[in-house]
């Protein structure tokens, strides 16, 4: 066939792309109220979609492997003559099997996409009462300064089932807040401020580690997020802030 | 003793004979296997690093080094090498040089002289490279060389880096123009460019994307070294430079590179699979546009390597979505290779085993690449091992073994001589089940939270699938280095004492390499122009036209 009209086909049935969306969107249960999330934590929605990702590919995977692994059997040499009898792909063939393979990873895209865009809203709005956090990352260290003007490096203490947001910048190179329980990763830089939310809904400790190249010892900059009671929180703010003077809190909190 | 004699049709010598041939050489032939024996070389090197930190890794705490400037020198030969030093000059060099030009029906490259320039470049920016080793102030920022850390002095010789990544980024242009040219205007009488074997198409568009992108890698490292020496500020938010824009810059080419590696090595896959299955590769000229789409599709991605480096986030989602649609040229890449097994007639050579190998590492590969496109999922695993993981199956396993296939499947044509097929097949095994091993058990430890360019995890040490993941991994890479050993040393063997090979097409391809030139091509690879017949196609298997030569002047034309 001439190319031209082999063209034609193939723009002609680009009419048939709208049917994507909509497949995509069938797939996607209706949320009952989206700033809820079901009542997911951000990182266990993350896990959700990590989960979710993780079957689709390997249905994917496993699809495939499977045809793969059929030709390459069915298929060997059997006599010494033997040729491959590809069939003759008829133009339309030629033009259907672009088009509707194109439509079915496309309508996995957007299926993955969608769940990726709720998650990324989920992640990337801090919700009102969120209590701020300054971090200061130098090599090798994380400093964290709270509300309260609590100063300390290498570990953060919060209160149970109140969200955090951190406001990051780095001293000197990049570096990289990642906070293993809570599944989130930002950079720190000189001159641009960063910021990352997450909500601590378990108690004790879990680790933190930098996630950007930072020089000799990239992997000794690591501490830890302890989660403590609101009792236990209270009782540690008060021993930290005897012997801090009142009215440092926050001093840069000007500059977001 | 191999060489390059074959026929000689004008009596000049086929072969070089002396070393001062070897080097002033501008056979694309020659200059192919120059190319082939600087990547050969440079994996040797760089997978010795990686060797050296797996091992270091294999335990927590200290094994072979408690230095993280060492450990950071060798992870930045090893990523640095791999990619510039080998698996592009195996590819845009071996490949594009030897193969390409015959496999057109040319009889050497647009420009020779050109050709042999850029092949001396490269060894140049292999040998400055080297020099990293043993330099005092080496340069330990990574292939990346990310500001503001590459600006500052621990990061070591930043000249030394901007101008190895100019050298080779220089070789490369003059190889993708030569390329290119060679493509458009070498090709014999009567192959149209829906006739070029895929190989053909893969490497021209791998070129196309170079052109286009290789002068912003060397603005970026440019305006690093002007940074830090001459104190512009480009990258320095203090003087009102931005730190962002190097990233930008950086992986504006850095992405696309992906795919000047990619494509390369799935057209040898293509190569092996059609010639290995007697069948034609599956809706061939669609796959030929899903190839050429890799241009406008890679151009447009970028920013899914710093989802979490504070760009906006309507950038992000932007970005996202773009990512996602490389699925559509790269599926039908992958439906494309499957299909071509469809009523195949298989065949299980050496050079098949290496390829299959090879694609299974690429579905798995590409299908690892899907959660890394969502912004928010790389959230939670960026710059962790389930990156690494997926980059080693899709682009470093996957591109090496193919290009291991590449070079068992020409390696008659090269040196007369047919390496042995039990080691060839023992070698893909063993390479394939080290490499699963190595790279396997990471995936996990990234999905527990293990970072990258880490050279101990001791804040893991009581994850007991992390350190279990590390310890499997270095024996993993105990298989894999005795495997790459012997993959050498079956070509070194093949070279010297292997069977001669006794047909010039001894695994019955269509292609113009294997059926218009004689065991070793001789000098213009053709007796005389090669000329394709009418209905002549790389992929017909059934009743393809011979190729045809013009008569030699002054003789009867008994070709
Ligand atoms: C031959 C077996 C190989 C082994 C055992 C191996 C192992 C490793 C290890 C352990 C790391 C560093 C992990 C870390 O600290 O983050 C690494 C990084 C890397 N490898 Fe490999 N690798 C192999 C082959 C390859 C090949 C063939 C390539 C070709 C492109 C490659 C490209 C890279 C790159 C680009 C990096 C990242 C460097 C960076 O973080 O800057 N590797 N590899
Ligand atoms: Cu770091
Ligand atoms: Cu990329």
């Amino acid at each position: 066939m001439k190319f031209k009209s082999l063209m034609h086909k193939v723009i002609g049935s680009l009419a048939l792309l709208p049917l994507i969306p909509s497949l995509a969107h069938a797939f996607q249960a209706a949320p009952a109220a989206r700033a809820d999330y079901n009542g997911w934590t951000p990182h266990q929605h993350w896990d959700e979609v990590w989960h979710e990702t993780m079957l689709d590919i390997t249905i994917l995977g496993v699809v495939f492997a499977i045809v793969t692994f059929a030709f390459m059997i069915m298929y060997r040499r059997k006599g010494h003559g033997e040729r491959g009898k590809m069939p003759k792909l008829s133009a339309q063939a030629k033009v259907g099997w672009v088009v509707i393979p194109c439509m079915l990873f496309l309508g996995d895209d957007l299926f993955l996409y969608v769940k990726g865009f709720d998650l990324h809203n989920h992640l990337r709005n801090v919700p009102a009462d969120a209590a701020e956090v300054k971090l200061t990352g130098t090599m090798w260290n994380w400093n964290y300064v709270d509300a309260n003007g609590i100063d300390t490096d290498n570990e953060l203490v919060v209160p149970v089932g109140k969200p955090v947001v951190l406001r990051m910048q780095s001293e000197d190179v990049l570096h990289s807040h990642y906070m293993n329980r809570y599944r989130l990763t930002e950079d720190l830089m000189p001159g641009r401020v960063t910021w990352e939310w997450f909500m601590p809904d378990q108690l004790g400790e879990s680790v933190v580690t930098c996630r950007e190249y930072c020089g000799t010892m990239h992997s000794g900059m690591y501490g830890k997020i302890k989660v403590v009671t609101q009792d236990e929180y209270d009782a540690y703010v008060a021993e930290q802030t005897a012997s801090v003077p009142a009215g440092t809190a926050v001093a840069s909190a000007d500059k977001f | 003793m191999s060489g390059f004699m074959g026929h000689e049709p004008d009596g000049r010598p086929g072969q070089p004979k002396t070393v001062k041939e070897w080097v002033f050489t501008l056979d694309h032939k020659v200059i192919g296997v120059w190319y082939l024996i600087g990547a050969i070389a440079s994996f040797v090197v760089a997978g010795l690093a990686a060797s050296a930190m797996r091992i270091e890794l294999g335990s927590v705490g200290p094994d072979i080094t408690d230095n993280g400037d060492i450990y950071n020198l060798w992870l930045t030969m090893h990523g640095a090498v791999m990619v510039l030093g080998f698996q592009i000059p195996a590819l845009l060099g071996f490949v594009a040089n030897w193969a390409v030009p015959i496999m057109v029906g040319g009889k050497d490259m647009a420009f020779p002289r050109v050709n042999a320039m850029s092949v001396w470049l490269l060894w140049s920016g292999i040998l400055l490279a080297l020099a990293n080793l043993v330099i005092p102030d080496s340069w330990n920022g990574m292939w990346t060389g990310y500001p503001p850390y590459s600006l500052t002095d621990g990061a070591g010789n930043t000249a030394l880096y901007s101008f190895i990544v100019v050298v080779l980024g220089m070789s490369s242009v003059f190889g993708a123009v030569n390329l290119a040219c060679t493509v458009a205007f070498m090709r014999c009488k009567g192959m149209g460019w829906f006739q070029m074997p895929l190989t053909v198409w893969c490497v021209f568009t791998a070129n196309v994307i170079q052109l286009i992108f290789v002068p912003v890698l060397a603005a970026s490292v440019i305006l690093l070294s002007l940074d830090k020496y001459l104190g512009f500020g480009f990258y320095n938010p203090e003087v009102g430079g931005d730190v962002l824009l190097y990233q930008n810059l950086f992986w504006f080419y850095s992405h696309p590179a992906v795919y000047v590696i990619l494509l390369p090595f799935m057209g040898i896959m293509f190569e092996i699979f059609a010639v290995s299955a007697r069948n034609d590769v599956f809706n061939y000229k669609a796959t030929v546009w899903s190839v050429i789409a890799f241009i406008p599709v890679s151009s447009d991605v970028w920013v899914h390597h710093a989802y979490v480096a504070g760009l906006p986030d309507w950038l992000r989602l932007l970005q996202t979505f773009t990512t996602l649609l490389i699925s559509l040229p790269f599926g039908l890449l992958m439906l494309s290779l499957t299909g071509t097994l469809f009523r195949g007639s298989i065949r299980y050579t050496g050079p098949m085993w290496w390829a299959m190998a090879a694609f299974m590492m690429l579905i798995i590969g590409a299908l690892t690449g899907i959660p890394n496109a969502l912004s928010a999922v790389d959230y939670g695993i960026s710059d962790s091992y389930v990156i690494m993981s997926h980059f080693h199956y899709v682009m470093a396993v996957s591109g090496s073994m193919s290009i291991f296939a590449g070079v068992f499947f020409w390696f008659p044509k090269l040196s007369g001589r047919m390496c042995n097929e039990f080691l060839t097949k023992a070698t893909a095994a063993g390479f394939f089940v080290g490499m699963n091993i190595v790279m396997g058990p990471l995936y996990l430890a990234g999905i527990e939270g293990m970072p990258r360019r880490y050279m101990d995890y001791q804040m893991f040490a009581d994850n007991a699938t992390i350190v279990d993941a590390q310890h499997w991994s270095t024996i993993g890479l105990y298989i894999t280095f005795v495997s790459a050993l012997l993959t050498i040393v079956t070509w070194l063997h093949g070279a010297i004492a292997g069977e001669k090979a006794t047909s010039a097409n001894p695994w019955g391809s269509e292609s113009l390499e294997f059926t218009a030139t004689a065991i070793i091509p001789g000098q213009g690879n053709f007796p005389t122009p090669v000329i394709c017949p009418e209905g002549w196609h790389p992929y017909n298997f059934i009743d393809n036209p011979k190729p045809q030569f013009e008569p030699h002047p002054g003789t009867s034309g008994h070709h």
